[in-house]
C-alpha cells in the first residue's frame, strides 16, 4: 500500500470520518426541494464570514473609550485592507440578518416546523433573536455618536420595566451614565458571549436537522399525520432519496458563493458606513439612528400613541419572541402546503409588507423636525417686501419649516401648508399658532403679535385660487 | 473480616447505597465547584448597578459667561474612568435671567436621544422621534411622557457650578397607566 494512502488509513481509523462524518455528509435528503433550502446554509456561511472578519478586526480594535474611535478610524483609513474588512463585516452582518429572515420565512411558508421539526423551528427562533442582538451591538461598537445614544436610547427602553427597569439600564451603562465601562460590557456581548450561544445555537439546530432529516416539499395531497409522517417519510426517502453531498448541497454552495461575492463586492464598492463624530455623550448635534434592519422598529417607536409606548417597548420583543417561538404549538400537523394555508400567506404578507413600509418610513422620519430646512426662496414667498415677504422669512426663522412643508421647502411632521389660506380663516390661523394644538407647540410666548400678524398673512397668501384672481 | 479481601470490595463497589452516595456527593460537589468558579464573577458584574449614584458639583464657567440665551455646558460625570476620554463627558443646557439659573438636561425623556435648544421658535427639539418642549422644559409636542429633567446650578466664589446627576431615565411607575 503507497504511504499516503496508509496515513489516510491511519487516520480515517481513528478519527472516525468514514464511520461518522461521511455519513452526515452523505445522508439521504429529499429530491424535490432544489433551490428552496438554500437560505440555511448560506446563513452560515454569511456567519463564517463575520467569525473571520471578527477575529481580524478584533486584532486591532480597542474596546475602550475613545480608543474605539481611533482604532477604527486606523483599520479604515491606514489599515492593509482594513476598509475592505470593515466593509464585508457589515455587509456581512446585514446578509446574516437578511438570510436568517428569509430562511424563517421560507420554513413558516412550507410549514416545515410541523412535526417532527417543533425543535428545529425553536431553535432557529432563538438563533435569530441572537443573531438580532449581535446586529445591535455591533452596530454599537462602531463606537462614534450614534454608538453612544443607542446605548442611551436601550438603557431608556430597559428603564421602563417596572420595579427592576432602572437597574438594568445601570447594568447596560456599567454605572448611571455612558462612561468608560460602557463600550467593554458590549464588546464582550458581541465577541464572547453570543457568539459561543451561536456556535452552540447551530451545533443544536443541526443535530435536530440529522435526527428529523430534511423535510420534503410540502405535497398539498399529503398533510402531516403524526401518527405515520416517520414511517411514510422514511419510505419516500428510501425510494427517492439522493445523498446531500453533492447532489444537493451543490446549490447550497453556489447560491453562498453568490452571497460571499455580493459581500465582498459590497465592501470593496460601497464601503463600510461611515464614522460619524467620536463618542462625545455631550455632543448635541448627533442625529442616531439605528442601521438599516432596525429602522422598522425606530418607525414603531415613533408613530405609537404615547399611551401604549410602554406596552408596546416592554411587551413587544417578549411576546413577539414567544409568538414566533411557539408557532409549532399553534399547530403541528395538517396541511403544509402554502395554498392550503391562507392564514400563514397572509400573516406572512403582512409581516413583509409592514416592513418594508415601515422601513421607508424610518428612512425618512417624517415625524422629526427637520433641522436642516433652507430658508424660502423669493419665488416661493411671492413678495419682494411687506408683510407677506416678513411672514415668508418668519416661517424659517421661527421653525415652522422644520415641521410644515409650503411648495417644495420644509419638514413633513406637520400637514403641508401650501394652500392653508384657502382652507383656514385668519381667526384659525391665529388660534392654531398661540395655542397650538395636536401635536403643535403652542407658540404664544415666542412670537411678537407684529410677527404674529406678519406670518399670518405670509398664510393667508397661500391660496393657489388666490393667485389666479389676482392675475 | 478482612477489608483488604477482593471479593468485600467487589461487592462495595457493586452495591446501590455507595453509587447513590456518589452520585449524590458528586452532583453536589459540582454545585460547589459551579458556584466557586461563579458567584464572584456575577458580584463582579453586577456591582455597577448597585452603586449608589454619586453627585457632584463642576465648574461650568463664570457668571458673565451666561445669558438669557440657552447653551449648552460641557462637564464630567460624577465618576470618570481613567481610560473614558470622551465618553466622560455629559452636557446641559443652561441660561440665566437676572441672576437666576435655568439649566435642563439635553437627554430627551421620550427614549434619550440629545435635545437641540432652536432659538427661533425658543423650543427644545429632539432628531430622534420628534419630542418637543417648551424653554421652561415642559413637553410642547410629540410622545415624551414627561418634561425635561431640571438640573441644580449654584455660584460659588464667583464660578458657577452644576450638580451632575445619573442619566434621567424614564421609568414606569406601578400603577396603571392613564390611557
Amino acid at each position: 500500500m503507497n504511504p499516503i494512502k496508509k496515513t489516510w488509513n491511519w487516520i480515517d481509523d481513528r478519527s472516525g470520518y468514514s464511520d461518522y462524518v461521511l455519513p452526515l455528509l452523505k445522508h439521504i435528503v429529499p429530491r424535490d426541494a432544489r433551490w428552496w433550502y438554500v437560505f440555511g446554509s448560506a446563513t452560515l456561511t454569511a456567519f463564517l464570514v463575520q467569525v473571520l472578519t471578527g477575529i481580524c478586526l478584533a486584532m486591532v480594535y480597542v474596546p475602550g473609550g475613545d480608543e474605539a474611535y481611533e482604532s477604527l478610524k486606523y483599520i479604515t483609513e491606514q489599515a492593509f485592507l482594513g476598509n475592505l474588512l470593515r466593509g464585508m463585516h457589515y455587509y456581512g452582518a446585514s446578509a446574516m440578518v437578511m438570510l436568517t429572515v428569509m430562511h424563517m420565512c421560507q420554513v413558516y411558508l412550507h410549514a416545515t416546523y410541523k412535526y417532527p421539526r417543533e425543535l428545529n423551528w425553536m431553535s432557529g427562533v432563538v438563533l435569530m433573536m441572537v443573531v438580532f442582538g449581535m446586529a445591535f451591538s455591533g452596530q454599537l461598537l462602531r463606537w462614534d455618536d450614534n454608538g453612544v445614544w443607542s446605548v442611551m436610547v436601550a438603557a431608556e427602553m430597559a428603564a421602563r420595566a417596572p420595579v427592576v427597569g432602572p437597574w438594568i439600564s445601570d447594568f447596560i451603562f456599567g454605572g448611571t451614565v455612558v462612561g468608560g465601562a460602557t463600550l467593554t460590557r458590549f464588546f464582550v456581548f458581541h465577541v464572547f458571549i453570543m457568539p459561543a450561544i451561536i456556535f452552540a445555537g447551530i451545533g443544536l439546530h443541526l443535530v435536530f436537522l440529522m435526527r428529523h432529516g430534511v423535510s420534503e416539499m410540502p405535497d398539498p395531497e399529503k398533510p402531516v399525520d403524526p401518527e405515520t409522517y416517520q414511517e411514510e417519510y422514511e419510505e419516500r426517502l428510501e425510494k427517492t432519496g439522493v445523498p446531500f453531498w453533492p447532489d444537493a448541497m451543490w446549490r447550497d454552495v453556489v447560491f453562498s458563493t453568490f452571497v460571499v461575492a455580493g459581500i465582498v463586492l459590497c465592501a470593496a464598492l460601497l464601503g463600510p458606513p461611515a464614522l460619524s463624530t467620536p463618542p462625545d455623550p455631550s455632543n448635541i448635534h448627533s442625529n442616531p439612528m439605528p442601521d438599516w434592519y432596525f429602522w422598522w422598529y425606530f418607525t414603531v417607536l415613533s408613530v405609537l400613541p404615547s399611551s401604549m409606548e410602554t406596552w408596546i417597548i416592554l411587551g413587544a420583543p417578549v411576546f413577539g419572541f414567544l409568538a414566533v417561538l411557539l408557532v409549532p404549538f399553534i399547530s403541528n400537523k395538517g396541511h403544509r402546503a402554502p395554498g392550503k394555508r391562507p392564514w400563514a400567506v397572509g400573516v406572512l404578507v403582512f409581516g413583509i409588507t409592514s416592513f418594508v413600509v415601515l422601513t421607508i418610513y424610518g428612512y425618512y422620519k417624517p415625524w422629526s423636525p427637520d433641522f436642516g430646512v433652507d430658508p424660502l426662496p423669493e419665488s416661493v414667498i411671492g413678495a419682494t417686501s411687506g408683510p407677506i415677504h416678513e411672514g415668508g422669512l418668519l416661517v424659517h426663522q421661527k421653525g415652522c419649516l422644520y415641521c410644515h412643508h409650503i411648495d417644495g421647502y420644509g419638514g413633513h411632521r406637520g400637514p403641508v401648508l401650501s394652500d392653508i389660506g384657502q382652507k383656514l380663516t385668519r381667526e384659525d390661523i391665529t388660534i392654531r399658532i398661540m395655542n397650538g394644538g395636536y401635536n403643535m407647540p403652542s407658540f404664544a410666548g415666542s412670537l411678537s403679535s407684529d410677527d404674529l400678524s406678519n406670518i399670518v398673512d405670509f398664510l393667508l397668501s397661500r391660496n393657489p385660487n388666490q393667485e389666479i384672481t389676482n392675475e | 473480616m478482612n477489608p483488604e479481601s477482593p471479593e468485600e470490595q467487589v461487592s462495595c463497589e457493586d452495591c446501590a447505597a455507595r453509587r447513590s452516595f456518589l452520585a449524590k456527593i458528586s452532583i453536589a460537589l459540582s454545585g460547589v465547584i459551579g458556584a466557586m468558579m461563579t458567584l464572584p464573577g456575577v458580584a463582579f458584574v453586577l456591582a455597577p448597578g448597585f452603586k449608589k449614584p454619586k453627585e457632584v458639583w463642576r465648574d461650568i464657567g463664570k457668571p458673565e459667561d451666561f445669558n438669557d440665551e440657552f447653551q449648552l455646558v460641557r462637564y464630567e460625570d460624577p465618576s470618570p474612568l481613567p481610560w473614558a476620554g470622551v465618553t466622560s463627558r455629559s452636557g446641559a443646557w443652561v441660561r440665566m435671567i437676572d441672576n437666576e439659573f435655568t439649566a435642563f438636561s439635553i437627554t430627551c425623556r421620550h427614549l434619550g436621544c440629545p435635545v437641540r435648544w432652536v432659538k427661533g421658535p425658543e423650543l427644545f427639539m429632539c432628531p430622534c422621534h420628534g419630542g418637543v418642549y417648551y424653554k421652561d422644559g415642559t413637553v410642547a409636542a410629540g410622545p415624551p411622557p414627561e418634561p425635561l429633567h431640571r438640573m441644580q446650578i449654584r455660584v460659588r466664589d464667583g464660578i458657577v457650578e452644576i450638580k451632575t446627576t445619573p442619566v434621567p431615565l424614564t421609568t414606569t411607575p406601578l400603577k396603571p397607566i392613564d390611557v
